[in-house]
């Protein structure tokens, strides 16, 4: 994919909130000391006025996210996963989802592609913790085009929304034709020997693994699982049903995230072999973020591995 | 104030302690002590200070109440039905299954409500975003949030108070409880607080400190806030109050915390607010 267009999905959620807000005027956006790196200083520039920098106070912002959204606005809050989902896990659970408030919490620097920051800052468990809380929308874009969109359908709804964004450059698979539903996966390859559901930047990757089994005769389903919560069931089980095994590839923990998500489906409505790959209970450390990526299997190669075993072929 | 408006509202924050016994009786749990410390201040918000409507609990234009020390929700709830929001006759549903008086605030099931709460730091900093939302907006709507003195020892309070006095939110009245008690003790004991004011004011607020339960001294506190506005500063009111105020036996008693009057207690308690009431009427 050396040719491909890349952009890292922060920059995307930054030009979508921009976007927006030329648009709307009940969009206002929270930082906490990170407006450069969660890229929301792009919507600062153009709107000084609507940006509030929260200072290094995570769980402060998070609730005066829920107070701005009981007058009627639309409050974006960005910091790390690390600390949206994690040191302000509380703040989100109490005072952001128990009322159901309007809060879009745009995380970014996600997994452990954060890269050289190492272990600190590379939050493997926001989606287990956002999952948790009930009519939390957890989600997670694959590439740009998807990105974008899906800070605008978090807009269109009512309720809270939790997102993550990464921080590398990522391929853009998608056209600008494509449209993104909140609650729906997208079928990217069709096949019948085995489903690949995959989750943000681990979807480029499922992407390459499915033309790699190809051209070894295996037929691979590929899927975009963008919104973790609400989970797309019925592709899930119409997956297992009709290849009979399931890969799940997220750059999380494979505890509480996508893996189990779709294990909990068919443990329930249609028993099918799954194997995960995530990050496996453990931490992860500092280095390029290509370079972790393949040392913690979350590549295409490791996809085709795990599909082979799996396949015995 | 009119003599008569004091002793009104005197009137009625007994009727306010009632509830308070009436709906943790009846729930067999809950928290009276903080409940009626705090119970003046209650009275003066809800038959006074606030800009509101029963009739209309979510009009966009009204003032806002944010119970930070979310656990005093009996006295909240008393306030609000005696205010006209849901029927006094529900209070001892307090905490009951499948009642909508649940045991800390909730914004959606309790008329009246503008936060749930609960969990402690987390009010004042809805109540700060609320009033960042109203400057932003360009409204005039007041802000009050109500904090116990225990809760101070939470840190995500000093965050709030920084981000109002950053954002000059001069529209935000903070107010705490200075009861002096918590669960575990005496607040000097578990976690001293103090000095509370100079600590506020070293955050960028204006502080009034009084005597929670005398009526002339609370509505001077809330002169000065109004008179704050325009300066950019938050006001921070702390109120020297007595936990279990009012009734004798839960008078600056930790034990009182989280406890519930048994029927005897509470024929008791609600003896002794008769007579001052009795005492109030003469």
């Amino acid at each position: 994919m050396a040719d491909v267009k890349k952009v890292a999905t922060r920059d995307s959620y930054g030009s979508a909130l921009k976007e927006l807000g030329a648009e709307t005027e009940n969009l206002v956006v929270l930082d906490a000391d990170l407006a450069g790196a969660t890229k929301t200083n792009i919507f600062q520039k153009a709107f000084p006025d609507r940006h509030f920098d929260c200072g290094i106070a995570e769980a402060n912002m998070i609730n005066v996210a829920a107070g701005l959204a009981t007058m009627g606005l639309v409050p974006f809050a960005a910091t790390f996963a690390m600390f949206a989902a994690g040191r302000a896990y509380e703040q989100v659970r109490n005072t952001v989802g128990y009322p159901h408030l309007n809060v879009k919490i745009g995380a970014t620097h996600g997994g452990i592609s954060v890269g050289e920051d190492g272990a600190s800052h590379q939050c493997c468990e926001d989606f287990a913790l956002m999952r948790t809380i009930p009519g939390m929308t957890v989600m997670c874009p694959a590439d740009d085009v998807e990105a974008r969109q899906m800070v605008r359908a978090a807009y269109e709804m009512e309720g809270p929304v939790y997102m993550r964004f990464g921080r590398a450059a990522t391929p853009v698979f998608h056209g600008e034709d494509f449209k993104f539903q909140i609650g729906r996966g997208e079928v990217l390859r069709e096949g019948t020997d085995i489903a690949i559901i995959a989750t943000g930047i681990m979807v480029p990757e499922a992407i390459e693994s499915g033309k790699i089994l190809a051209e070894a005769g295996i037929n691979a389903r590929v899927i975009n699982m963008a919104t973790i919560k609400p989970l797309d069931e019925a592709l899930v089980l119409k997956a297992a049903q009709e290849c009979g095994r399931i890969v799940t590839v997220e750059e999380h923990s494979i505890i509480g995230g996508l893996g189990e998500a779709v294990c909990a489906v068919l443990a329930e409505k249609c028993p099918t072999p799954v194997r995960r790959i995530g990050v496996n209970d453990e931490y992860g450390h500092s280095g390029p973020a290509a370079a972790l990526l393949e040392q913690f299997g979350l590549c295409a190669s490791n996809i085709v591995r795990q599909v082979r075993e799996m396949l015995g072929r | 104030m009119t003599p008569a408006e004091k002793k009104s509202l005197q009137l009625t924050a007994v009727s306010v302690r009632e509830g308070v016994l009436t709906s943790t009786h009846g729930a067999k749990a809950g928290h009276p002590g903080g409940s009626l410390s705090a119970a003046d201040l209650f009275t003066y918000l809800y038959f006074k200070e606030l800009r509101i409507d029963p009739k209309n609990p979510r009009w966009e234009d009204r003032d806002r109440f944010v119970l930070s020390k979310g656990h005093t929700a009996p006295g909240l709830y008393a306030a609000l039905a005696l205010r006209g929001y849901f029927p006094v006759e529900d209070l001892p549903t307090l905490r009951h299954i499948d009642s909508y008086l649940q045991g800390h605030p909730n914004m959606n099931s309790v008329p009246g409500v503008d936060m749930s709460t609960g969990s402690l730091g987390q009010g004042i900093s809805a109540a700060a975003g609320m009033a960042k939302g109203a400057k932003y907006l360009g409204k005039d709507v007041n802000v009050y949030t109500l904090l116990g003195d225990g809760e101070l020892a939470e840190g995500q309070v000093w965050e709030a108070a920084m981000f109002a006095a950053h954002y000059k939110l001069d529209n935000l009245c903070i107010i705490a409880d200075i009861n002096g008690l918590q669960i575990d003790g005496r607040t000097c004991d578990v976690m001293n607080t103090e000095p509370v004011d100079a600590k506020f004011a070293a955050f960028g607020c204006d502080v009034v400190s009084i005597n929670g339960h005398d009526f002339d001294e609370i509505e001077s506190a809330f002169a000065r806030f109004h008179a704050n506005k325009g300066s950019g500063r938050p006001t921070a009111i702390l109120m020297k109050t007595t936990k279990g105020k009012g009734v004798s036996y839960m008078e600056d008693n930790a034990g009182w915390h989280g406890k519930a009057p048994n029927d005897e207690e509470y024929a008791k308690g609600m003896e002794e607010l008769s007579e001052a009431r009795r005492a109030l009427e003469v």
